[in-house]
């Protein structure tokens, strides 16, 4: 029995494993000798696992007497945040070398998130979750402030510890309550309860709190204000990874702990997750529009992107989890590019984050430009990028669930938001000529940059390169 | 079809894009001069291909033609083809676009991008004619705001960046409404494909929200949302300011191609959309669209008599052109409808050649106040008698092209309400006025200003440009029944399903059409 659940484990397994064994060799070889070894070492072990978890059977197994599931939808978030993962600690490394950052701690730290970010899509019971995001959550707080001399590098750190800390303290407060009210922590007993006795108000305070917290973690408005701090005060590298693999898995976790855990009460849940994309949509795309600095307007567009993604969720279908997983996938291969970018904008070895720095880009890099204009109207969701069947996806979800009104505000959300991510392509393409950057871009970023803009226009053409298939099918476990 | 050339004729243009962004490298005067001749190249091929549509097209046949159909993705499937009411405007793109090119030739700033953002759009502008998949028409529609975008942005005027964020997001705002009211459709009748659609019975049946009775139900809604799309990017009053802007700072090759054929776009929606797949909306809310009609005409008529700037004058007589087409969708009957799709193609060739003939000037004077101009029939007679003909065609003078169109949505009007035929007939007093008004203060007179003393007429690549716009606007003026051949079948099979489908809604739209004329 142990053994069996052990297997079902193993990717878990073999990464907190490599993550201490890697740590140790860290250690007895000396003070950051070997950290860009260790570095790609561990990114060569997430690629591996993401394979590994790929090619794995199909079929939901549950281990620990539920309390950590490996189904389609788990297999479907790991590949998406291990890859995330694997891409970003790649990129990193320029920036860490250039800024004497690179210390084998950060692959190690990365490494573990991902054990916990994995952890998270998988779990079957609110212990598990809660382990698993603390995990991660432990892990993000020290790589915020992984530029221990700088000021905003360590506020960064700190803010986000604390507001972190005070969003676990209300899941775990709603999990408490949900535990109280229904005497069990797994999913599938909580949802037994609720489809033989209904939802108790106690139960539904619980669930509340138990949002809340959740909505903490993927940076959805009211409850976003820690974001823009954390994005801007990070480390870029550390920015670009946040904006990523946790976005993954915290979306993935919301959506198990909402379809596995409390499926029967979605009319409860619904209102609730509607609130919180329309705020989250609107949000990030007004607040975005006075920005200046690039890093706080990614913050920005993660929140509202964090919203549209609600929407699939708040469809509470199959085809809405679908979209959602869409959502993420695309969402990521635009981070993916748009990050690749913001690590390279310098002058003169300094880096530089304010968006004024791109006025007349297109003539300075034609190329570069180009690719990140295409990202920008993929954010912005127009065809024929990806972004824009991200969109339709989720929309479409929510149309057919009957929620019309929440469908027509997202649309008109992703107009007013289109005008902050056309403002960089105005001043990439019609602004003044100012100082150009003078940042040279590493093979890795090139290629990063190319391939997801690449993906991002032609990839409506090509069937998705499957993804689509895949999230249909991963979101079908869930429904089972 | 076994070649599927409607795809072909469409995506030629974004592979010249392509290949010509990955080939030409450099901004040397050989980067420049080759961008040009492959631009002009490309959009030649295309024109001579899509010449194989028109030959091979049937226009007997109700149906759509020249049909393709694979697998796309979400269900959503890449379906193109064409009928008789969307041939023309293919036609009329290919035809233009290499003029446009032409018209570009003095470009100097980016003109490798210059021509790349052009091919791509031609590429997106035949698309939106040829998608048959509703999904796939949205794209391609919405899509087209990122070359304009940049046309606007990069290469205008003064003012470009305002005029380009307000071309962009104004239109993407109508726009997103219909995506919703396309994903609802989707869900209601379980295919995005059109032929289907046109097919299926959207509910009509009247209902309330929060005591607001909604006359025609689910359709009228559907309606409002795919209006609020088409009625931006028609423009129709008072949706139309974005329209002056960014004709004013467009570029000249841009000003063509926003008059001549992405305005028409608009009218292609309501007669693709609208019209067949809301018949009972389309009912009951026509005298609303007549309303709409009658005040652009009249309206921005008055308004194109008082302005200073040449294309700000014939962005408003556009606004008022479109009117006339609206007005005649609308009209559901044969005369109003042939007339709608008529004037959409004789506006494309009217307007072109009128910005073109600004653009001529321009490149001249470099401004377009009308002030800073007068008498230039002694210098340009040329210029005169080209600006002549075209002027009278946008006032309607029978025998060119301009009058069949006013003339036959006129008619239609008054078979469906007399006052609607008067008050737009008005506007075609007030668009002599302001034409004549205008070619008056451009070109007739002594030559008194001294900047216009060395002024040259027209070079021979601009007349060039010219001959094909006034064979157009010639052939349709006395022979209209080239086009009216065409259409005449498919417009006929729509307005078949259109009574038919209102005469089954029966009692109902009699009811709800008495409601809304009792108003």
């Amino acid at each position: 029995m142990l053994s069996e659940d052990l297997t079902i484990v193993l990717p878990e397994l073999l990464l907190a494993g490599f993550a201490m064994i890697s740590l140790m060799f860290g250690v007895f070889a000396g003070k950051d000798k070997q950290a860009e070894l260790i570095l790609y070492a561990t990114v060569g072990v997430l690629a591996l696992l993401a394979v590994m978890v790929g090619t794995s059977a199909e079929g939901t197994y549950i281990a620990f007497n539920g309390a950590f599931i490996d189904d389609g939808f788990a297999r479907f978030c790991k590949v998406t945040l291990l890859l995330a993962a694997a891409i970003m600690l790649l990129l990193s490394r320029e920036y860490l070398i250039r800024n004497a950052l690179m210390k084998f701690e950060f692959p190690v730290l990365i490494a573990l998130a991902s054990v916990g970010m994995m952890m998270m899509v998988s779990a079957g019971d609110l212990m598990s979750l809660y382990m698993g995001l603390e995990l991660q959550s432990l892990a993000l707080y020290v790589v915020a402030s992984f530029r221990r001399d700088s000021l905003r590098s360590t506020e960064a750190g700190l803010k986000y510890f604390v507001l972190g800390a005070l969003s676990s303290g209300l899941l775990l407060y709603g999990a408490s309550l949900v535990y109280g009210y229904t005497g069990t922590t797994v999913f599938a007993g909580i949802s037994s309860v609720i489809v033989d006795e209904g939802v108790s108000m106690g139960l539904l305070i619980g669930l509340v709190f138990l949002t809340t917290g959740l909505a903490f973690k993927i940076s959805a408005a009211p409850f976003h204000m820690w974001t823009p701090d954390v994005y801007e005060g990070s480390p870029t590298p550390v920015t670009a990874f946040f904006a990523t693999a946790p976005k993954v898995a915290a979306a993935g976790m919301f959506a198990r702990v909402m379809l596995d855990g409390f499926g029967a009460a979605v009319a409860d849940w619904q209102q609730i997750l509607t609130f919180l994309a329309i705020l989250s949509m609107f949000i990030g795309s007004v607040a975005a529009i006075g920005q200046t600095n690039i890093k706080r307007l990614m913050a920005y567009s993660s929140i509202g992107h964090m919203g549209f993604a609600l929407v699939g969720l708040a469809a509470g279908t199959q085809a809405g989890v679908a979209a959602l997983l869409i959502y993420l996938a695309i969402y990521v291969v635009m981070n993916v590019g748009t990050f690749a970018f913001i690590m390279n904008m310098e002058r003169d070895g300094r880096p530089i984050t304010d968006i004024s720095a791109l006025n007349q880009y297109s003539s300075v890099a034609p190329g570069r430009a180009l690719a990140l204009a295409i990202l920008m109207f993929s954010l912005a969701g127009i065809p024929p990028m990806l972004g824009f069947f991200s969109k339709y996806y989720v929309f479409s979800a929510a149309v057919d669930a009957g929620l019309i009104p929440l469908a027509v505000l997202g649309v008109i959300a992703s107009v007013i938001g289109a005008f902050y991510y056309l403002r960089i392509v105005k001043l990439m393409y019609f602004g003044e000529d100012v100082d150009p950057l003078t940042g040279r871009m590493p093979l890795t970023h090139g290629v990063a940059l190319t391939v997801s803009a690449v993906v991002l226009l032609l990839g409506s053409f090509v069937q998705m390169f499957g993804v689509e298939t895949l999230a249909v099918e991963a979101a079908a476990s869930l429904f089972n | 079809m076994d070649i599927p050339l409607l795809s072909f004729v469409t995506f030629l243009p974004a592979l010249g894009a392509v290949a010509m962004g990955l080939l030409l490298r450099g901004n040397d005067e050989w980067a420049v001069r080759n961008s040009k001749r492959i631009a002009l190249f490309i959009t030649a091929v295309t024109f001579v291909l899509s010449l194989f549509i028109l030959a091979g097209f049937d226009p007997s046949d109700t149906g759509f033609q020249f049909v393709e159909d694979r697998d796309w993705i979400g269900g959503l499937r890449y379906r193109m083809g064409v009928d008789g009411i969307s041939v023309l405007f293919v036609m009329l793109t290919t035809v233009l676009m290499p003029l446009v090119i032409g018209a570009s030739w003095g470009v100097s700033h980016r003109v490798k991008e210059y021509m790349i953002a052009f091919l791509l759009l031609e590429t997106l502008m035949l698309g939106v004619f040829c998608a048959l998949d509703m999904i796939l028409f949205y794209l391609f529609f919405e899509a087209g705001l990122i070359p304009m975008f940049f046309i606007v942005g990069i290469w205008g005027g003064k003012d470009r960046v305002y005029a380009a964020f307000k071309f962009f997001l104004y239109t993407l705002l109508g726009s997103v409404l219909m995506l919703i009211a396309m994903m609802y459709m989707i869900a209601d009748a379980g295919t995005s494909d059109i032929v289907r659609l046109l097919a299926h019975e959207f509910s009509f049946s009247t209902f309330s929200i929060a005591g607001i009775e909604i006359v025609g139900g689910v359709q009228t809604l559907l309606w409002l949302a795919f209006f609020a799309s088409f009625a931006v990017k028609m423009p129709m009053w008072p949706v139309h300011t974005w329209l002056p802007d960014a004709h004013v700072q467009a570029p000249t090759a841009g000003s063509i191609v926003l008059a001549a054929i992405l305005l028409k776009m608009g009218g292609y929606g309501f007669l693709r959309f609208s019209l067949p797949m809301f018949p009972v909306a389309s009912d009951v809310m026509a005298n609303f669209v007549f309303a709409l009609s009658v005040i652009a005409i009249i309206y921005t008529s008055l308004v194109a008599l008082m302005q200073d700037d040449m294309k700000k004058l014939i962005a408003y007589s556009s606004v008022a052109h479109m009117g006339f087409v609206t007005m005649g969708i609308f009209t559901a009957n044969q005369q109003g409808v042939d007339g709608a799709i008529f004037q959409m193609i004789s506006h494309g060739f009217i307007s072109g050649a009128l910005f073109l003939a600004v653009g001529v000037i321009y490149d001249r004077m470099h401004t377009r106040e009308i002030n800073a101009f007068g008498g230039l029939v002694n210098r340009m007679p040329a210029f005169a008698l080209v600006f002549l003909l075209f002027t009278m065609a946008n006032v309607g003078l029978p025998g060119t092209s301009g009058f069949v169109g006013e003339f036959l949505t006129l008619s239609g009007a008054f078979q469906a309400n007399t006052w609607v035929a008067f008050g737009a007939a008005t506007g075609v007093i007030l668009s002599a006025g302001y034409a004549l008004w205008l070619y008056r203060r451009v070109v007739f007179g002594d030559l008194v200003k001294e900047s216009l003393s060395t002024i040259s007429d027209m070079d021979r690549r601009e007349k060039l440009l010219f001959v094909p716009l006034v064979f157009f606007t010639l052939l349709l003026g006395v022979y209209p029944s080239l086009v009216t051949d065409i259409i005449g079948p498919s417009v006929e099979a729509l307005l078949d399903s259109y009574n038919f489908a209102l005469a089954s809604a029966g009692t109902l739209a009699e009811s709800t059409q008495q409601m809304t004329t009792g108003h």
